[in-house]
Order: C-alpha cells, then structure tokens, then sequence
C-alpha cells in the first residue's frame, strides 16, 4: 500500500560532521545516510568533508577513502569497483545509480549518499534485497529445454538470434530500476519489477529455451507484470543503459498476440 | 515519471469533472432558471479557473494517452523519445487549453 511518510523510528535526524584535515584546498561535502541496527536511534545524515586532491574520481573512491581514513563505521557492498559486478548501488543525488561509474564531479556542489529507496535498511547503505533476489529466482533464470541435447555440439543458434539476448542478458542485477519504480515501491510482494521482469524476457527471447508459454503464463497476472504503468523510471536510471521498459512492453505484446 | 503522476491526477480530476457535466447537462434539463444559476456560478472566476483546469486535464490525459498507445505497440522507448513525448505532451496540453480558451 501508499506510504507517504516514513514511519516514526525511520525518520532521518542530522548527524556528525566531520571537517577536512587542515590545509586541504580542494575539499568536496558528501551527505551520507546512516542507519545502525544495533543503536536504538534513527537514521541521521553525516557530512564528510574530503580532499579531492588526494580521492579518486568516482563517489566510490570517496566513500573508500572517508572508511579507511575519516569513519571505519560507515558501511556499504562494493566488489568490482569498474560497473559490472552491481555491489555498489545506491541513491546518489536523488537518482539511483552505481557509486563507481559514478564522477564526483557529476555532483554541482554537496553530494547526497542514501540506499536504494524503498527497501529495508540493514546498515548505512546496504539495503535488503532478499526479496528481489526471491523475484529473480521466481522467473526461472535458466534454460528450460524438453528435447535431447544434441549429442556432438552444445545447442546453436544464429548470430541474430544471439544478439537478441545480447543487451537483456548484460543486466547485472544491481536493482537500481527496481528500487527507482514506484509501482515497484508499493507492490514489491506482488510485482515483480522491471529487472526480474528484463530477466524473464532475456529467457523468452532466447532461440533455445522451450517453456515460453509457461513463461509467459508465469507472467499472465494482474500484478506480476501488467503493475507496470511505463513509469519509465527504470530505463532512465539504468546505470548500464539497459531498457527494461521495452522489455516489459515486448512482453505484454507477446502476450496479447498469443491470444489472438 | 512526472507525466505518469499527472496522468494519474488528469485523469482522477476529470472523473470528479464528469460530476459538473452531469450537473450542467441536468440543469438544461431543468429549465431556463435552473441552468442560469448553474451557468452564473460557472463563470464566476473560481468557476472559470476550475474549467481551465478541467480542459487542462483533458488536453493532457489525450496527448498522453497517445504517448501510451505508442508504448504499447512497443513504440518510443529509446530514453530520447520518451523524452521528446513527454515534453511534447506537455506543450501540446498547455497550448491546447490556451488556444480553447482565448478562441472560444
């Protein structure tokens, strides 16, 4: 259901601040949500001040250096650090987006840090995402064949028929379009949201798989897909400039041709 | 996202509008008296505003509900198109209501 205001033990206080080391000229503010489970308090916003001038480029780097050198406490995913492993999703700037593709100076000024919206907060920036998890499971995301696998080769298909797969199946599951849709944001029990639904059209587009129908009957469901009103949220914010819209859209069209 | 939410209230208003056009068709039928309190209270200024805001909706619930039709034939999803549409939605409800309003 709607929820307008964030619940009482959820609201946001102002935090610490934590001013530049002296002598540092080029400085930049970041503003970063924190939340700690094990304190019975509310979540606040830190400010950090950091030295551009010895920080890498990207809001990661910032947030590597404010943990090793300024607040260890200050906690959140990251692995790859170069935009394909998905760790470092979180709202930067009021859009959702990866912290390592993402320049500081895309920032104009303060550069506002907080988790993917909408989700249950484990810790500062690490958000819950056992349900999207659950989602993407819930789609099948594996080849479902019924005839015999040819005996000398692996199951072939033509470059056209490859290159179908080829942007859906770049999703790296960061859920930033999930989190980024408000449809998403009030039936996330229901709806499955635009990148378990990307994943589930990647299966139905590919020239191997043989359970379209039962995918697509997986999918025939008041909430499950058809909760997508084009909000659009999900291709705009896609760090990866994926279209889980189109995919959405390509799935509902396949399911009214097969009705006619 | 902004069109999508005021879709959504375009299309809500003009449900709640849909009452005053049943009011003022009634009162045709009502008789002469009874549609000239209606027609008074209709152009009075916060009458008058609330029409403006009614054809708003209109002109924008149409130009968007096209952009929808669009999407659903699978049209229009490159993030420069859905640009473009929603901007062009948006000029096209203003100008509408504007060009209603001062040649009407």
């Amino acid at each position: 259901m709607a929820e307008f205001r964030l619940p009482a033990n959820s609201r946001i206080r102002k935090g610490r601040h934590f001013s530049a080391p002296a002598g540092a000229s080029n400085t930049r503010q970041f503003a970063i949500y924190r939340y700690d489970p094990d304190s019975a308090e509310n979540p606040s916003i830190d400010t950090y001040e950091v030295d551009l001038d010895s920080c890498g480029p990207m809001v990661l780097d910032a947030l590597i250096k404010i943990k090793n050198e300024i607040d260890p406490t200050l906690t959140f995913r990251r692995s790859c650090r170069e935009g394909i492993c998905g760790s470092c999703a979180m709202n930067i700037d009021g859009g959702n987006t990866l912290a390592c593709t993402r320049a500081i100076d895309a920032s104009p000024g303060e550069v506002r840090i907080y988790p993917l919206p909408h989700m249950p907060v484990v810790k500062d920036l690490v958000p819950d995402l056992t349900n999207f998890y659950a989602q993407y499971a819930a789609i099948k995301p594996w080849l479902q064949t019924t005839t015999p696998a040819p005996d000398k080769h692996e199951r072939l298909q033509s470059k056209e028929d490859q290159e179908l797969i080829d942007e859906p199946a770049a999703c790296i599951l960061c859920a930033c379009c999930s989190t980024s849709c408000p449809s998403y944001w009030w039936n996330s029990d229901k709806y499955l949201g635009p990148a378990a639904l990307l994943a589930a059209y990647r299966w139905l587009v590919d020239s191997r798989d043989e359970a379209r129908d039962e995918r697509l009957d997986a999918l025939d469901d008041s909430f499950k897909l058809y909760r997508c009103h084009t909000i659009m949220n999900c291709t705009q914010t896609c760090p990866k400039h994926l279209n889980p819209a189109r995919a959405i859209a390509e799935t509902k069209k396949m399911l009214a041709k097969r009705r006619i | 996202m902004t069109l999508s939410i005021l879709h959504r209230i375009t299309g809500v208003a003009m449900s709640v509008g849909l009452f005053v056009l049943a009011w003022w068709l009634y009162a045709i039928a009502a008789g002469a008296d009874a549609y000239a309190d209606v027609l008074a209270l209709l152009s009075s200024l916060p009458g008058r505003l609330l029409l403006i805001g009614w054809s708003f909706a209109f002109f924008l619930h149409l130009a968007n509900g096209v952009r929808h039709l669009f999407w659903d034939s699978g049209r229009g999803f490159e993030k420069s198109q859905a640009n473009a549409s929603a901007w062009f939605a948006l000029v096209f409800a203003i100008a509408m209501t504007a060009g209603y309003w001062v040649l009407l």
